[in-house]
C-alpha cells in the first residue's frame, strides 16, 4: 500500500534546546561560553523573528538603575505579583539582567546614554533602546557560533523520558515528512508561553492580531504536562492592557508623553484601582462594566513633535498602530487612544505560571531545565530576565556533560512514527483543527473567565469547561491531516488544550482573588492570607493532581 | 491584520518565505503567497525582508482597516517606511537602528 509515511531522522547533541526565541538563543551563547560541547537547537519556524521579539521591543522593561538593587527589582516583582513568586529564582534572575543588556549592547542593539555614558533611565525599572532588530541580533550572534546547530521548521512534540529524566525529544517537520529522534545529556525547554487557549479581542479575520505570539501554542507546557512535571501557577493568567484593534502596546504612551488612562467621561480612574499590573488590566474592564466606557489614554495635546516620535517608535515595536494613525489621519494629538484588556494569555515572563524549577531552573524531570516563559514563580523577565534564565539553566546544564550518551528505543520511536502516519493517512473527521479550536476558545471564553465573561469565573463555570475541554480533546483524537503543516495544527491544537484542562483546574483550586481580572473567581471574591501558597498541579494516571507548596523565602535555596 | 504580495513586483527570492515566524508564505509558480492570510500576526517581519517592495502590510476591515498600506525599503541601517493612505496619497517615515527610541 502507499500512504503518506515519514522518514526517521536520528539526531544527537550535548545540550538540545527546545525553541529559538529570546531565551533559548540566549542560553546557547551562554553555554558556548562556558562549555565546548554540542549545542543543537530545534525551531518551529526561523531563529531571525520567532517569538516574542519579531516585531521589535520598546524598551528593555527590566534593568537595575543606579542606586536601585536586585533586591529592589525582586521587591517590585513581589509586589506586583501579590506576593506568589519564588524569591530565589526572581533574585537570581534580577542579578542577570545587567549582565544581559550589556550582552546586547556587544551584539549592536542601540541603547541610549546619557551625558555621562549611562544608560538612559524609562521610569524605575526601564532603559530606552531601539528594539526594531533586537531579535536578528540575537539570531546572528547563534549563526555565527561554531558549536551550535539550528534545525528549523522542526515542531516538538514529546519528551522521551525514562525512569523520571529526560533522554531527548521527538520532533516532527513542519514541511518535510520526517519524524526525528533527538538525543541529548541535558535538554532546555524555551518554546514560550501559550496564546489561542481563550477567544481573542477580535475573533474575525484579524484573530491573530494580539498581544502574544500566536504562534507559540503552549507545547513546551503541554509536553511537560504529559510527562509527568509538576506546574505552578496557571491560574495567574496574564491579561494585556492595549490599543484597542490594534493591540499594540501603551506603555510607550504612558511612560513615554505621560498620558494618563481616562474613562469616557474623561476623569482619570487608575489611583481608584491601583495600579499593579493586575489593577490596571481590572480598573479598565470595571470602568466599561459599569458603563464609563470607553477607557483612553489621554493623548490629546501632544505637540506635533511627540506626534512624530511615537511614529518612530512603534514602527519598532508595534507597526500596525503607526499604519492605523497615518491611515486613519488621526494623531495620537488630535484624538485619545481607545485602550482595551486583551483575552488572558498563560506567560512564565509576565506571571508565575510555567515548570515549576528548582533555583538551578531544572524542572521535576531529571535533566530538563526550562527558561523563559514557560519557566514557573518568576515573573517579570521580560527580555533581559530571559536571557538572565537561559544563562542559569546553561550554566546548570554542565554538570550532565560528562555522562554517556542515552540510547533511545528504536521499538519506540517506530511506534510513534506508525501512529504519526495514521493520522496522515485516515479519513477526514466531522470536525476540523480550525472548527475545534474556534470550539475551545469558545468553552474558556464562557466558562473559564474570557473577554466575554468579563474575566470571572465560579466552581459550577469552571466544571463546565472542564466537561466541554475534555469532549473537544477527544473529538481532538480524531482529526485527520493530509500533510505535515496539518499534522503540526493538530499538535498545536491538542497542546492547547492540555494546557486548558490544567489551567481550569488551577484556576478552580486557588478558592481566593488575589488578583483582579487575572483569577477573578465570584465564589471568593476577596483575597485570603491563606493562600499566600503556590497551587501546582501534576498529570498522574491521567488525572490532574493538585498540590499546595510553601513559598520560598528571600535567600533560601530550592531544591526538589 | 495580515499582508498582501504583489505578484508583479515579487522576484521570487524567498527571503519573506524563510524569515515568517508562522512559516505562512509558501512558494508557487507565481512567486510567492500567504496561504492562510487570517494566521498573520501582522510583525512586518516580511515586509523589512522584501527587497522588491512587494509585500503590503494592512489591517483588516474587522480591526477597523480603511485601506491604507504599508511597506518598507531597507537601506543600511534605516528602514522607509512608505504609507499609502485609502486617499491616494502616501507619507514616508524613516527609522535608523542606529538611534534610540526617545519614548
Amino acid at each position: 500500500m502507499g500512504g503518506r509515511q515519514l522518514t526517521v531522522k536520528r539526531l544527537s547533541a550535548d545540550f538540545l534546546i527546545i525553541g529559538g526565541g529570546t531565551a533559548g538563543c540566549g542560553a546557547a551563547l551562554s553555554f558556548c561560553g562556558v562549555s565546548g560541547g554540542s549545542v543543537l537547537i530545534i525551531e518551529k519556524a526561523n531563529i531571525e523573528r520567532s517569538g516574542c521579539l519579531a516585531a521589535g521591543v520598546n524598551a528593555l522593561n527590566a534593568y537595575i538603575l543606579p542606586g536601585q538593587t536586585p533586591e529592589d527589582y525582586a521587591d517590585y516583582v513581589r509586589r506586583d505579583a501579590e506576593y506568589i513568586i519564588r524569591e530565589d529564582l526572581v533574585l537570581t534572575m534580577a542579578e542577570g539582567l545587567n549582565r544581559a543588556a550589556r550582552r546586547l549592547e556587544e551584539l549592536g542593539l542601540t541603547i541610549l546614554k546619557d551625558a555621562d555614558g549611562n544608560y538612559a533611565a524609562r521610569g524605575k525599572r526601564n532603559i530606552k533602546i531601539n528594539g526594531e532588530n533586537i531579535k536578528p541580533l540575537l539570531a546572528g550572534a547563534v549563526r555565527k557560533a561554531p558549536r551550535i546547530a539550528v534545525l528549523e521548521r522542526a515542531a516538538a512534540i514529546g519528551y522521551i523520558v525514562r525512569d523520571g529524566r529526560v533522554l531527548g525529544v521527538y520532533a516532527i517537520g513542519t514541511d518535510e515528512p520526517v519524524l526525528y529522534a533527538v538525543r541529548a545529556k541535558a535538554v532546555l525547554c524555551a518554546t514560550g508561553g501559550a496564546a489561542g487557549l481563550y477567544r481573542p479581542n477580535n475573533p474575525g479575520f484579524s484573530r491573530h492580531k494580539m498581544w502574544y505570539p500566536p504562534f507559540n501554542t503552549g507545547a513546551g507546557y503541554a509536553m511537560g504536562i504529559r510527562a509527568g512535571a509538576e506546574m505552578t501557577t496557571f491560574e495567574m493568567r496574564f491579561i494585556a492592557l492595549r490599543c484597542k484593534d490594534t493591540i499594540a502596546p501603551t506603555g510607550t504612551l504612558a511612560q513615554g508623553v505621560g498620558a494618563k488612562q481616562v474613562n469616557a467621561l474623561g476623569e482619570a480612574y487608575e489611583e481608584k484601582y491601583g495600579v499593579t499590573t493586575s489593577q490596571r488590566v481590572h480598573g479598565t474592564a470595571r470602568e466599561n462594566a459599569e458603563g464609563r466606557g470607553p477607557c483612553y489614554l489621554r493623548t490629546v495635546g501632544i505637540t506635533p513633535d511627540q506626534d512624530e516620535e511615537l511614529y518612530r517608535a512603534y514602527l519598532n515595536m508595534s507597526p500596525s498602530q503607526t499604519l492605523k494613525w497615518i491611515e486613519s489621519g488621526l494623531a495620537p494629538s488630535a484624538q485619545n487612544v481607545e485602550i482595551e484588556g486583551t483575552e488572558p494569555y498563560i506567560v512564565g515572563g509576565h506571571t508565575a505560571s510555567g515548570y515549576w524549577v528548582d533555583t538551578d531552573r531544572e524542572t521535576t524531570i531529571g535533566r530538563l531545565f526550562a527558561a523563559g516563559d514557560v519557566a514557573g514563580g518568576c515573573p517579570q523577565k521580560y527580555v533581559t530576565g530571559a536571557l538572565a534564565e537561559g544563562e542559569i539553566a546553561a550554566r546548570s546544564a554542565l554538570k550532565y556533560m560528562h555522562d554517556a550518551w542515552p540510547s533511545l528505543s528504536a521499538a519506540e520511536t517506530d511506534a510513534l512514527r506508525h501512529g504519526l502516519e495514521e493520522i496522515l493517512n485516515r479519513a477526514p473527521a466531522a470536525d476540523t483543527e480550525d472548527s475545534l479550536e474556534a470550539e475551545m476558545q469558545a468553552v474558556m471564553d464562557e466558562y473559564a473567565g474570557g473577554i466575554g465573561a468579563g474575566y470571572a469565573f465560579s466552581e459550577a463555570s469552571l466544571a463546565a469547561a472542564a466537561r466541554k475541554i475534555r469532549d473537544i480533546e477527544s473529538r481532538s483524537e480524531k482529526l485527520a491531516a493530509k500533510d505535515m503543516r496539518e499534522l503540526v495544527y493538530i499538535f498545536e491544537l491538542r497542546d492547547r488544550l492540555t494546557v486548558c484542562a490544567s489551567v481550569i483546574a488551577q484556576l478552580a483550586a486557588r478558592r481566593e482573588t488575589r488578583w483582579h481580572s487575572f483569577a477573578e473567581n465570584t465564589d471568593y471574591p476577596e483575597k485570603s492570607g491563606q493562600w499566600l501558597k503556590f497551587v501546582n498541579s501534576r498529570l498522574e494516571n491521567g488525572e490532574i493532581r493538585i498540590i499546595l507548596r510553601d513559598l520560598v523565602k528571600r535567600g533560601d535555596r530550592y531544591e526538589h | 491584520m495580515s499582508i498582501e504580495i504583489l505578484t508583479e513586483k515579487c522576484t521570487g527570492c524567498g527571503a519573506c518565505a524563510r524569515v515568517c515566524p508562522g512559516s505562512l508564505i509558501k512558494t508557487g509558480e507565481r512567486g510567492v503567497f500567504i496561504e492562510r492570510p487570517e494566521r498573520c500576526w501582522g510583525c512586518a517581519s516580511c515586509l523589512k525582508e522584501c527587497p522588491a517592495e512587494a509585500i503590503l502590510l494592512y489591517l483588516g476591515a474587522d480591526i477597523g482597516g480603511l485601506g491604507g498600506r504599508m511597506s518598507v525599503r531597507r537601506e543600511g541601517t534605516r528602514l522607509r517606511w512608505r504609507v499609502e493612505k485609502p486617499d491616494g496619497t502616501a507619507r514616508t517615515i524613516t527609522t535608523d537602528a542606529k538611534q534610540s527610541n526617545r519614548y
